[in-house]
C-alpha cells in the first residue's frame, strides 16, 4: 500500500506491506537509533514522535503515520546532543541501547513540562527501561541539564 | 592514594569514549551494521521439555518462496564430539554436552531445526510448515530430585567432562565437591547458637536491553567472519570451531558495540546458528533473538538451594559455617561446575576468623532452560544465604547486625581459608561498614518505625565480596603503538559492553604515557587483530587487562625513550619522557613525541609498539556494604526500597563516574532479584515469565534513591591500586532487603522474590 | 506478531461496520495488545479518520470517542475534576506515557480485559457504551456480554454528582495489577468496581446501605460485604486467597478516601 509521510523533515512516499510496523519502516530508512527491545510494548527503546507525541514505534502501524509527521532521534540532532552531553558527563549512557528512546522521551517530557520535579521525571519516563544504570545517573543528568537550561535563559 | 603522586587520568571521571555516539543513536550495534542481504536465521524450538525427534519433515517448508535452507539433526553427525557454549578458558570445566542440532530435545525451547530464508515472513511461514513427530518423554523438572533420578537428561555416550569436577551424566551430575577446613560438626556442637536455614533463589534473567544477535559473512580469504554481541571473542572462536568442526584458522570473531551483557553473553548463545548457515551456504546470514527467545532459551542465573548452618557463641563470635549448595544447571552444563564454587568461596571468607568451615555442592541437570553466567556468578546466591543467616543470628542473640559484623568480619592482612587461602591484601570493608552506618542513619532507624496505620519503615544491611579475575588463569593483554603526530592505538580483546572498559583501559595507558585520554584510540575486540584476552567476565577487565595495559604502556615508554635517545644522540639512560617530549636529563636537548613518531616511519628499526600479557596469581576481592531502607504496606504487602545506601571498596576507582553507575545499576538488579523478578515453570516445563511483560525488571518508578560512595583500599597488585567492581555490586540487596522486611514485619523469607502476596499473607496468618 | 493482508482506514462508520462483519477482519484500536496476537487477519479496520478522538463535555455528561487515547483521558481537566483525581490514578501505572499515547479507550472497553484499570474505573462511574448498531447500553451490561461485531462509537459518562476513589496493587509499579478497585458514591449510592480478579471487572452495589453512614467502621463492613460478593481466582500474579484479602483492603481504603474527599467538598 502507498504511504506518504514526513520523516525527519523529509517527505517520503513509497509502497509498503500493510502490516509493516513503524519501527521497521524507520529502520529501513536508516533511522538506526530506533531499537527493538521487546515484543510486548514494555521497554520504550523504540520511542519516536508521531506528530510530536512520543509513541512506541513497535506498536504503531506504519500506515497509521500516513500523512503525518514522524521524528526519530536522527531528526532532532542538536537538541538531543545538547541534552545527551549531560548524560555522558554522568557516565550514565552505559551500554547505550536504551539511550535513543530515553533521550526522545525526555525531550517529550520537557516540552510538555519544562520544570519537572523528580517524581514527575520518573513517572513520565516509567516506560523507558534501562538495565544498566539503575536510573540514578540518568536522573542526575536530567537535573544537571535543567539547571544548565535555567542558567542559560 | 597512599604514597602515590596525584594522578591525572586514573581516578578521573572522564566521559566514555563512545558516549556521544551511543547517546545520539549512531548505527554501531550488530543489527545496525549487518549487511542488508543477510539470510534471516530462525530456530524451530521444541514445545516439549523432554522428547526425542522421531521424524522431522521439511519438504513442504522448503517449498515456501524465499527459503534458502533448513537444517535438522540429520545434517549433524549425532556421534560427533560434543561441545559447550560456555565462554571459559580451555579445557573448559563445563561439560561437552551439546550438538548444534540434537535429536534429543532437553527443554522447552531446545532447537529442533535451523531455518534460513530471505526475509522474516518466509521464515515464519517455513517454521509453521516443518512437521515434527516427537516421542514425548517424562521431563525431569524438580532439581531437588534430579541426582540419581531414573530420568537422565544426558543419557548419551558421547557426553564428556574435560575437567575433574565430579561430573557424571549417568547420575544427572554436572559437578560435585566437598571442601573443608577444621572439624565443622565438632565446632558447631560446641556453639551456643546454630542458625540452620535453607535459601532458594531462582534462575534470574540478565535481561540486557539488546537480545542475543550475530551476523556472519565469508571474507576475501574464504574465512568465516562472525560479528557478534559477545563478551568473549576468543572463546567464541573455539566454540564455533568445535560446533562446526572447522579449523580455528578459518574463523574470525569481532564484536561491535554491545547492548549489555551482565554475563549473558559469556556463553555463545546465538553465534553457532548463523555460523553454521553461512559456512554451509557461503552467504551472509544473521540471527536476532526475539525477547521471548532471550527469555526462554538463553543463559540465566543458576537456580540454587543453599543450606547454611552458622554456629556462634552468645557473645557474637562466629565459629563455623557449614554450607551445602544444590545448583540447577538445567538442560546443559554451561558454567555449572564453576558458578557453584562462588556460593561458598565468595561468602564464607567474609567471616574468615571462623575456626572451621565446610562447603559441599552438587550441580544437577534438569529439563529446564540451561543456566549460564550472570553478574555475581554464584556469589550472589551464596551471599544471600550467609548474610541472611548472620542477620538472623544477630536477632537471636540480640545484637546489632552491624556490631556483629564489626566483631567478625575479615580484615586486611588476614588469610582467607575458604578463599583458597589467599591473603586479604587490600580491604576497606571496615570503613565501608562505618560509612554505610552513617549514610543510612542506622542507629536512628534500626530496626523499624511505624509511619502510619498501614506503613512501616525499616532498615536492613548486608556485606559482600567478589573476586578480581580468576587467579592464575585469566589472561589479559594489551598492545599499544605510537602513530603519526604522537597519538596511540590500543588493541585489546576485553569487551566493552557498556561498562566503559575501552575508556578505563585508555585512562590507565594515558596515566603511564602522560597523555590525554583522547590521544589514545581503542580497537577491540577482534580475534585476528587483538592480542589474546580471556574476555570480559569474572570481574577481570580492570584488574587483569588493566595491569597488562599499564605494563604495555611502561614498555612503550622505554621504546619511545630508546628512539628519542637515538635522535638526541645520547644514551637511553640519559633520557626522560614527560608525555610530550623526550629530554636529556640535563634538559638541554629534547625531541617531541610527534617528531619521534615521524622519525619512526623513516629509516627506523625500533618498533614503537609494545604488547604485554598479564595474569595474576591472586584475585583480590572488592568489598561492599549495602543498607536498605524500605517502606512496607502491612495490608497489601507492597514493599518499596525508598533509600539504598552503599559503600564500595573497589580499590582505586579508575573512573569514579563509571564505577558509580556500575554500582547503582548492579544494586537495582539485586533489588529486582529480591522483590520482583520471578521464574515459574508449569508442570510441562514451560516458563511463564517469557517476556518483559511477565518478567518484571525494575522501572524507575519502582525505586526511591540509590546512593553509592567509595571507601578505597589500595591493591598493590592492581593497576594504580585498582580491583574490580562489575559484579560485587549486585550482591548486597538480597540479604539487606530481606532483613529489612523482617524488621518491618517479623517475617523471615528465605526464598526470592519476596512478593507483596507473601508478605500480606504472612502477616494475615500471623495475626490469626 | 499480528499479520494481515489489507489495511483499511474507514471513511464512514457504516463502512467500518460492514467490513467488520467478516470473520477474518478486525477493528484496531491502539493495537497495543492486538499486536502481540499471533493471529492472521484478512483486513484490519482503522477508525482513526472518523473523528472519534474527541472528549465532548457538557453540563450533564462526557461523550468520549472510542479512539480517545488513555493519555488524553489522563490529561483531561474535566474528567480529573469529576473523578476527584481517580481517573489519573487509574491510568498512571499503565506501562508508560508512550504506551498511553497510543492505547485507546475503545480498545480497552471492547477488549474487556480482565486486567483492565480502564474498565474498572468506568464501571464505577455512570457509564454507557454507544454502539454503532446496538445503541446505547450500560457499561456494566456490555462488560458482561460476549464479544460481538458491533463497533464502539463512544463511551458516555453521566455527570451524576459523586465522589470516586481508585486503588490498585501491583507486584511492580508498571505491571498488570494484582487487583483493581474503584469505589464511587453517586447521589448517595455506593458501589465498588473490582477488576483484575483476574477476570473482568464487576460491580458490587451497596444494596444494604452499609456505607450510607460514612464511618470507618462502616467502611470495614462494606469492604467485608464486597469481599463476600465478589468471586476471584488465582493466576501467576496473585493467588485466590491474596486477592480475596486485597478486595477487602482496597475497598476499605477507597471508602476512607471517599470520606476524606466528601469532607473536602
Amino acid at each position: 500500500m502507498k504511504i506518504s509521510l514526513i520523516l525527519n523533515n523529509k517527505k517520503i512516499t513509497e509502497d509498503i506491506e500493510p502490516d509493516m510496523l513503524l519501527i521497521d519502516f524507520v529502520r529501513s530508512h536508516d533511522c538506526f537509533s530506533v531499537k527493538r527491545g521487546c515484543e510486548t510494548s514494555n521497554c520504550g527503546l523504540c520511542t519516536v514522535f508521531l506528530d510530536d507525541k512520543p509513541v512506541l514505534s513497535c506498536s504503531v502501524l506504519a500506515l497509521r503515520a500516513n500523512g503525518r509527521k514522524v521524528t526519530t532521534l536522527e531528526g532532532i540532532g542538536s537538541e538531543a546532543e545538547e541534552f545527551a552531553a549531560f548524560i555522558a558527563d554522568q557516565g550514565a549512557e552505559q551500554c547505550g541501547f536504551c539511550n535513543p528512546g530515553f533521550v526522545m522521551n525526555t525531550i517529550a517530557l520537557l516540552s510538555e513540562n519544562p520544570h519537572p520535579d523528580d517524581e514527575e521525571i520518573k513517572s513520565y519516563l516509567a516506560g523507558n527501561l534501562c538495565r544498566c544504570s539503575g536510573y540514578e545517573g540518568q536522573l542526575r543528568g536530567i537535573k544537571e541539564y535543567l539547571k544548565w537550561r535555567e542558567k542559560k535563559s | 592514594m597512599e604514597g602515590e603522586e596525584v594522578m591525572k587520568s586514573v581516578n578521573s571521571p572522564v566521559r566514555k569514549k563512545d558516549a556521544m555516539q551511543l547517546l545520539t543513536g549512531q548505527p554501531i550495534y550488530t543489527d545496525d551494521i549487518a549487511p542488508s542481504n543477510c539470510l534471516i536465521v530462525k530456530l524451530l524450538r521444541s514445545p516439549y521439555a523432554n522428547a526425542v525427534i522421531e521424524d522431522i519433515n521439511t519438504d513442504i517448508a522448503l517449498k515456501v518462496p524465499g527459503v534458502e535452507a533448513i537444517y535438522t539433526w540429520k545434517d549433524v553427525d549425532q556421534n560427533s564430539r560434543r561441545f559447550t557454549l560456555a565462554g571459559q578458558t580451555y579445557p573448559e570445566p563445563s561439560p561437552y554436552d551439546r550438538l548444534i542440532l540434537d535429536r534429543h530435545m532437553r527443554f522447552v525451547g531446545d532447537v529442533a531445526a535451523i531455518v534460513a530464508t530471505k526475509d522474516e515472513k518466509s521464515a515464519a511461514k517455513a517454521l509453521k510448515l516443518i512437521k515434527v513427530k516427537y516421542n514425548v518423554l517424562e521431563p525431569l523438572l524438580d532439581f531437588r530430585n534430579a541426582k540419581d533420578n531414573k530420568i537422565l537428561v544426558h543419557p548419551e555416550e558421547n557426553w564428556e567432562s574435560l575437567c575433574p569436577v565430579g561430573a557424571d551424566n549417568k547420575r544427572n551430575l554436572c559437578a560435585h565437591e566437598v571442601n573443608e577446613m577444621g572439624d565443622v560438626d565438632k565446632v558447631l556442637s560446641e556453639c551456643d547458637v546454630v542458625v540452620e536455614r535453607t535459601y532458594h533463589t531462582k534462575a534470574n534473567q540478565q535481561a540486557m536491553m539488546e537480545t542475543f544477535r550475530t551476523f556472519c559473512t565469508i571474507d576475501a580469504y574464504g574465512r568465516l567472519n562472525v560479528v557478534s554481541s559477545t563478551q568473549i571473542v576468543f572463546h567464541c572462536r573455539r566454540i564455533i570451531s568445535n560446533a562446526l568442526g572447522i579449523p580455528k584458522s578459518m574463523i574470525r570473531v569481532t564484536k561491535p558495540r554491545i547492548g549489555g551483557g551482565f554475563g549473558a553473553k559469556q556463553s555463545s548463545v546465538s553465534e553457532i546458528y548463523p555460523a553454521f548457515v553461512t559456512w554451509k551456504t557461503k552467504k551472509p546470514s544473521k540471527i536476532i533473538f526475539t525477547r521471548e527467545e532471550s527469555m526462554i532459551a538463553s543463559s540465566p542465573r543458576h537456580e540454587m538451594e543453599i543450606k547454611v548452618r552458622l554456629g556462634a557463641m552468645n557473645d557474637g563470635t562466629i565459629r563455623a559455617i557449614d554450607m551445602y549448595t544444590l545448583s540447577n544447571t538445567g538442560a546443559y552444563g554451561e558454567h555449572g561446575p564453576t558458578t557453584v564454587g562462588l556460593t561458598g568461596h565468595k561468602s564464607i571468607p567474609l567471616y574468615a576468623k571462623a575456626e572451621a568451615f565446610r562447603f559441599a555442592y552438587d550441580v544437577v541437570y534438569t529439563n529446564v532452560m540451561s543456566a549460564g553466567a550472570y553478574r555475581g556468578y554464584g556469589a550472589t546466591q551464596g551471599l544471600f544465604a550467609v548474610e541472611s543467616a548472620v542477620n538472623e543470628l544477630a536477632h537471636i542473640i540480640n545484637k546489632d547486625p552491624i556490631a556483629l559484623r564489626e566483631a567478625n568480619m575479615v580484615k586486611e592482612g588476614e588469610i582467607m581459608p575458604a578463599y583458597y587461602n589467599e591473603p586479604n591484601t587490600s580491604c576497606a570493608l571496615d570503613r565501608c561498614l562505618k560509612r554505610v552506618k552513617e549514610m543510612i542513619d542506622w542507629d536512628e532507624k534500626y530496626p523499624c518505625r511505624r509511619v502510619s496505620d498501614t506503613k512501616v519503615r525499616a532498615v536492613g544491611m548486608a556485606m559482600a565480596m567478589q573476586g578480581s579475575g580468576i587467579s592464575g588463569l585469566d589472561v589479559g593483554s594489551c598492545s599499544l603503538k605510537l602513530n603519526d603526530d604522537g597519538f596511540y592505538t590500543m588493541r585489546i580483546a576485553a569487551a566493552d559492553m557498556g561498562t566503559g572498559c575501552d575508556t578505563i583501559l585508555a585512562q590507565i595507558a594515558a596515566e603511564v604515557l602522560e597523555c590525554d585520554v583522547d590521544n589514545i584510540t581503542v580497537l577491540g575486540a577482534d580475534t585476528d587483530a587483538s592480542p589474546y584476552d580471556s574476555g570480559s567476565y569474572a570481574s577481570s577487565t580492570t584488574y587483569v587487562t588493566g595491569k597488562a595495559t599499564e605494563k604495555a604502556a611502561l614498555e612503550l615508554r622505554e621504546k619511545i625513550c630508546r628512539l628519542g635517545a637515538k635522535i638526541l644522540g645520547c644514551s637511553e639512560k640519559d633520557t626522560e619522557f614527560d608525555g610530550k617530549a623526550v629530554f636529556t636529563k640535563s634538559h638541554d636537548k629534547k625531541v617531541s613525541i610527534g617528531d619521534i613518531a615521524t622519525a619512526s616511519m623513516a629509516g627506523n628499526n625500533i618498533a614503537l609498539e609494545a604488547a604485554y600479557t598479564h595474569t595474576s596469581p591472586n584475585s583480590p576481592p572488592p568489598f561492599m556494604v549495602g543498607a536498605a531502607e524500605i517502606e512496607v504496606d502491612t495490608e497489601t504487602g507492597e514493599v518499596k526500597v525508598i533509600d539504598y545506601a552503599a559503600a564500595v571498596d573497589c580499590g582505586t576507582p579508575v573512573n569514579p563516574n563509571l564505577a558509580r553507575v556500575q554500582a547503582e545499576g548492579g544494586i537495582l538488579q539485586g533489588i529486582g532479584m529480591t522483590l520482583t523478578e520471578n521464574i515459574t515453570y508449569d508442570a510441562k516445563g514451560r516458563l511463564a515469565e517469557n517476556s518483559l511483560m511477565q518478567y518484571k525488571i525494575p522501572a524507575r518508578t519502582d525505586i526511591g534513591r540509590i546512593r553509592v560512595e567509595f571507601e578505597s583500599s589500595y591493591e598493590e597488585s592492581g593497576p594504580f591500586g585498582a580491583k574490580s567492581i562489575g559484579e560485587v555490586v549486585i550482591n548486597t540487596p538480597l540479604g539487606a532487603i530481606s532483613d529489612a522486611v523482617y524488621n518491618a514485619t517479623g517475617l523471615r523469607f528465605t526464598e526470592l522474590p519476596i512478593t507483596p502476596e507473601k508478605i500480606a499473607m504472612g502477616l494475615a496468618k500471623k495475626s490469626i | 506478531m499480528i499479520t494481515f493482508s489489507e489495511y483499511k482506514a474507514a471513511e464512514t462508520l457504516e463502512e467500518a461496520w460492514q467490513l467488520n462483519q467478516k470473520k477474518n477482519n478486525v477493528v484496531i484500536g491502539g493495537m497495543l495488545w492486538m499486536k502481540m496476537s499471533k493471529k492472521r487477519y484478512n483486513t484490519v479496520i482503522d477508525l482513526s479518520g472518523l473523528g472519534l478522538d474527541k472528549i465532548e463535555e457538557t453540563d450533564t455528561q462526557f461523550r468520549i470517542g472510542s479512539m480517545v487515547t488513555l493519555r488524553s483521558l489522563e490529561n483531561h481537566e474535566g474528567l480529573e475534576k469529576y473523578t476527584c483525581g481517580a481517573m489519573k490514578e487509574s491510568l498512571k501505572h499503565i506501562v508508560g506515557v508512550q504506551f498511553r499515547n497510543s492505547a485507546t479507550l475503545g480498545g480497552s472497553i471492547y477488549g474487556r480485559y480482565g486486567f483492565s484499570d480502564v474498565l474498572t474505573i468506568f464501571m464505577a462511574m455512570d457509564s454507557y457504551v454507544e454502539l454503532y448498531k446496538g445503541g446505547v447500553v450500560p457499561l456494566a451490561e456490555y462488560a458482561a456480554s460476549k464479544y460481538d461485531r458491533d463497533i464502539i462509537v463512544s463511551v458516555i459518562v453521566k455527570k451524576t454528582p459523586g465522589v470516586f476513589a481508585y486503588e490498585s496493587v501491583r507486584n511492580s509499579s508498571t505491571d498488570f495489577p494484582a487487583l483493581t478497585c474503584c469505589v464511587s458514591r453517586m447521589d448517595g449510592k455506593v458501589k465498588a468496581a473490582i477488576g483484575a480478579r483476574p477476570m473482568r471487572a464487576v460491580n458490587v452495589l451497596d444494596n444494604e446501605n452499609l456505607f450510607a453512614n460514612m464511618t470507618s467502621e462502616n467502611a470495614e463492613k462494606f469492604a467485608q460485604y464486597v469481599q463476600s460478593k465478589v468471586s476471584v481466582s488465582g493466576n501467576v500474579r496473585a493467588g485466590k486467597e491474596y486477592r480475596e484479602h486485597l478486595v477487602k483492603v482496597l475497598v476499605k481504603r477507597c471508602c476512607l478516601e471517599i470520606m476524606e474527599k466528601e469532607e473536602q467538598k
